[in-house]
């Protein structure tokens, strides 16, 4: 989907010279979801699955038992790709979820306890300016992690992979990692306005 | 929507989006996060950060025999795993770990009741009903113990719980919290350790409770 500046005079400049297009993963997923389309989903797995692979064994599985996950994980994209929502979470974030899922109910009879979904209004119309703006944050966070120092990398890399053993939870310090913890803020602003609207 | 005025701690809301804390507190996770927008939106964020490390992970080459078998089994005929919905007062996620029964309540004396939804070495996942103006015995924590308001609301030292109100119960929190007025009080308690009580007859006890 392309989106038409809207900006007029001076701003017109800085508006056209922004990327208004969502990203390619976005159109490929929504492609997906919409029309069961094979081609974007092959799009998806060739810029999914590498790095799914990668992500996997750093959390400490074999690189053959890491291609089984990312299978199931790709599987599950395609299946429940109805419950995707550009509104409230990027391609990224949607799969980082569904890989936790699948690597904890790997581990844990019974997997992993969800939240309930959100019940949405049928038939609603996607925001295509709110879709845009959540894939900017991707590209904001993604920006904000390269900048990073090694070990800070390490440290949240740790806590977001996760080695699934008991962590020191109530300890609510955390590393100071300044940088992400304004894009957290900036991406909960964010997705809080979606909600607004769904609460209505 | 419930409005709750007390949340889950952020870095146990990382730690459940990163699959890190055991499933008695995911169970009490998940279940406020169906209660509590604000939470979920706070999970929304720590997910995007997951994601925008999934992005920025260097690729790995998968086998090239993956794709195909992938693309082999799209079109084959997939069963979703049950949901299951809120029933009443309890929210989906307490319904799926109560394995969509009702509550077999156990009495503790003094009106109160439980009824254990799971135990084992990690810790503790339990329903409790008190009743109007009952108080708990006064008792202190050796870990950790959240609080999630279903029904009624509590106060104690600390303040008062509504519905979808979570409290953090650590080493520091000595408390008696006590029912308000108005419907018996019920709530999902989750800990990773067994209390302390202060009382010895509460103590003796401890043992055959499993609290």
């Amino acid at each position: 989907m392309t989106l038409t500046p809207i900006a007029v005079g001076r701003e017109r400049k800085l508006v056209t010279n922004k990327r208004t297009k969502v990203s390619e993963q976005t159109e490929w997923m929504l492609a997906v979801r919409d029309s069961r389309d094979r081609d974007a989903f092959s799009h998806l797995f060739d810029y999914f699955a590498p790095r799914l692979k990668g992500f996997i064994i750093k959390t400490g599985v074999s690189g053959a038992q890491a291609e089984e996950i990312v299978q199931d994980v790709m599987l599950t994209v395609w299946r429940k790709s109805a419950q995707f929502d550009p509104h409230r979470a990027q391609v990224s974030a949607w799969i980082y979820q569904i890989t936790r899922n699948r690597q904890i109910d790997m581990m844990r009879k019974g997997g992993r306890p969800i939240p309930e979904e959100l019940k949405a209004e049928p038939h609603q119309e996607d925001d295509a300016m709110q879709i845009l703006a959540m894939d900017q944050e991707a590209q904001k966070l993604k920006h904000a992690i390269s900048k990073l120092s090694k070990d800070q990398r390490i440290a949240i890399e740790q806590a977001y992979l996760g080695e699934l053993t008991h962590q020191e939870i109530s300890d609510q310090s955390g590393v100071p990692l300044g940088t992400i913890k304004s894009r957290i803020r900036l991406g909960l602003e964010r997705l809080r306005l979606e909600l607004k609207g769904l609460r209505s | 929507m419930t409005h709750a005025n007390h949340h889950i701690p952020d870095a146990m809301l990382k730690a459940y989006a990163a699959g890190n804390i055991s499933p008695h507190f995911a169970t009490l996770v998940a279940a406020h996060i169906s209660m509590c927008e604000t939470c979920r939106v706070a999970l929304g964020a720590h997910e995007a950060v997951g994601g925008a490390l999934l992005d920025v992970t260097k690729a790995v080459d998968v086998s090239s025999s993956l794709k195909t078998d992938v693309f082999s089994k799209l079109d084959a005929p997939f069963v979703p795993k049950p949901v299951f919905d809120r029933s009443g007062i309890y929210p989906g996620p307490i319904v799926q770990a109560m394995k969509g029964q009702e509550p077999r309540w156990k009495s503790l004396g003094m009106g109160i009741r439980q009824h254990i939804i799971s135990y084992d070495k990690q810790g503790s996942l339990r329903l409790l009903y008190i009743p109007a103006g009952q108080a708990v015995p006064e008792h202190g924590h050796n870990g950790l113990e959240l609080t999630l308001v279903l029904q009624g609301s509590f106060s104690d030292e600390t303040g008062q719980f509504g519905v979808g109100d979570v409290e953090v119960g650590d080493e520091d929190l000595a408390h008696v919290p006590t029912a308000d007025a108005g419907a018996p009080c019920i709530c999902l308690a989750a800990t990773d350790a067994s209390l302390r009580f202060a009382g010895l007859i509460p103590r003796m006890l401890q043992p055959i409770f499993k609290i």
